[in-house]
């Protein structure tokens, strides 16, 4: 892998927060116009990873290139200059709640370009029809379904044409037919618009049938990276556990407790 | 940071935070006038709805004051004085105050929940993420409407206190109306704008 082909570039990231160590010493390579899987259980710090990629907060030791800016030193015009080039697509879609669709998706082209309005009308419609509400367009955020909102919100982070998405748990709560939607619409933008995107989730199934790459990530550290075959197939129980969903193995059903009968037999 | 000191020490950081934050929303002030509809639309979310409960608030402090202030003039005869009294406590003092609490709790405390709904439904977190700096987007706009409105509302307050007054004294205690020839000194409405800012922290 070569530099230029490295988007994201993640070396020896410690972050801590609170006296928790998040994450220990990650390193973590994202090819250019890849798509890229980020899972791991619960409350492993994938979004705080996002967020890390999007300087919204900084490490407290290693680095994060992205296109060959160190995000964590740039001051911060500098890091909205990056972000005109980054989409992000939240859990909850986090649509601007007194904005209708098209002016949500209008919004980033009128705050940071000076296009005239017929244009914005254009692009606004053109991205509308990519994930196919243009007729939606006059509804308003709290008219929409779960999955239309996040559709919306998907329209208004490539309304900047960015070099790069990132997904925050893009699957969480969708019916089936939404779902199916989204996962079609992730790999089709990638590879209509040449984007790289990073995809934080936890939803083995649906991910590794359009990732291209896959880190598994767990108390800080990667336990697992490779391509979603390979990752099936890997010879770590602990991979091998998460990726097939089992109830019991390297991670234990029981939280620590002390033994079972004593407890039972133990008087109040 | 352990012990008996965490409190104060608490206290100093959380003092600091929110004077870093007031310098930084002045600082963003000059880009929120280039958009001027923004600013417009805040004064008519904070000032305008506002309206109601500082009239009827103003009207019916003016006529206590006169009607409690009249029992104890009369005592000594001076009620001709009475005017000069409701006019002087509203302008100098109860006007900005009053108005200044009622602001503070009615269009602060629905600014605290529009903002603070933004951000649990991650709308600054976008904003952020879109290269637009929510502190002069969202917070910038509002703290200009309040900074404008404030010094209306207590003048409108201050007015209808007048008009209450009158309107016990001259209509229903039979007062003779004069005109009062001094000049008073202005009413001092910076003192409460300051709330606003601090309920949007």
């Amino acid at each position: 892998m070569n530099q230029d082909d490295t988007l994201v570039s993640i070396r020896g990231l410690s972050f801590k927060r609170g006296g928790r160590v998040i994450f220990d010493g990650v390193d973590l390579d994202i090819r250019r116009g890849s798509v890229t899987a980020i899972m791991g259980p619960s409350g492993t710090g994938k979004t705080t990873l996002l967020r890390l990629l999007g300087g919204q907060i900084r490490p407290q030791a290693g680095s994060v290139k992205v296109d060959n800016q160190e995000i964590p030193t740039l001051r911060i015009n500098e890091l909205y200059q990056v972000r005109r080039r980054m989409g992000m697509l939240f859990q909850s879609g986090a649509l601007l709640s007194d904005l209708n669709v098209f002016d949500n998706i209008a919004f980033p082209l009128r705050e940071n370009t000076q296009l005239p309005e017929s244009l914005i009308r254009t692009l606004v419609l053109m991205k509308l029809e990519l994930v196919g509400l243009r007729g939606a367009h006059q509804l308003m955020p709290w008219e929409l379904s779960g999955g239309m909102a996040r559709r919306v919100a998907l329209a208004r982070a490539i309304a900047l044409d960015p070099m790069m998405i990132m997904y925050d748990e893009p699957f969480v709560g969708l019916d089936p037919i939404a779902m199916g939607i989204i996962v079609k619409l992730v790999r089709h933008l990638n590879d209509a618009l040449g984007l790289t995107s990073v995809i934080v989730t936890h939803d083995v199934k649906e991910v590794v049938t359009i990732a291209d790459y896959c880190y598994l990530i767990s108390d800080g550290k990667i336990m697992g990276k490779g391509s979603p075959k390979e990752l099936m197939q890997s010879g770590s129980a602990w991979v091998h556990q998460f990726m097939e969903g089992k109830d019991d193995g390297p991670v234990p059903f029981h939280y620590p407790a002390k033994d079972y009968a004593h407890d039972l037999m133990e008087a109040p | 940071m352990n012990g008996q000191y965490r409190i104060v020490t608490q206290t100093i950081l959380g003092v600091g935070k929110s004077t870093l934050f007031l310098l930084r929303v002045l600082a963003g002030l000059p880009s929120v006038l280039a958009r001027p509809f923004l600013v417009v639309y805040q004064i008519y979310m904070v000032g305008v709805l506002s309206l109601i409960i500082i009239s009827i608030s103003g009207l019916f402090v003016g006529m206590v004051l006169a009607l409690q202030g009249y029992t104890s003039l009369a005592r000594f005869g001076a009620e001709e004085t009475l005017g000069v009294i409701v006019a002087l406590s509203l302008m100098r003092e109860l006007g900005p105050v009053v108005t200044g609490l009622l602001f503070a709790g009615r269009a602060g405390s629905s600014l605290a929940a529009e903002i603070g709904l933004m951000r649990a439904t991650e709308q600054l977190s976008a904003m952020e993420m879109m290269a637009v700096d929510p502190i002069k987007r969202v917070i910038g706009p509002r703290f200009i409407a309040g900074v404008i409105s404030m010094p209306l509302l207590s003048a409108i307050f201050t007015t209808l206190g007048v008009l209450g007054g009158y309107l016990i004294g001259v209509e229903l205690l039979g007062l003779i109306p004069v005109r009062i020839g001094r000049k008073y000194s202005m009413p001092r409405p910076s003192k409460m704008t300051f709330s606003t800012a601090s309920s949007k922290a």
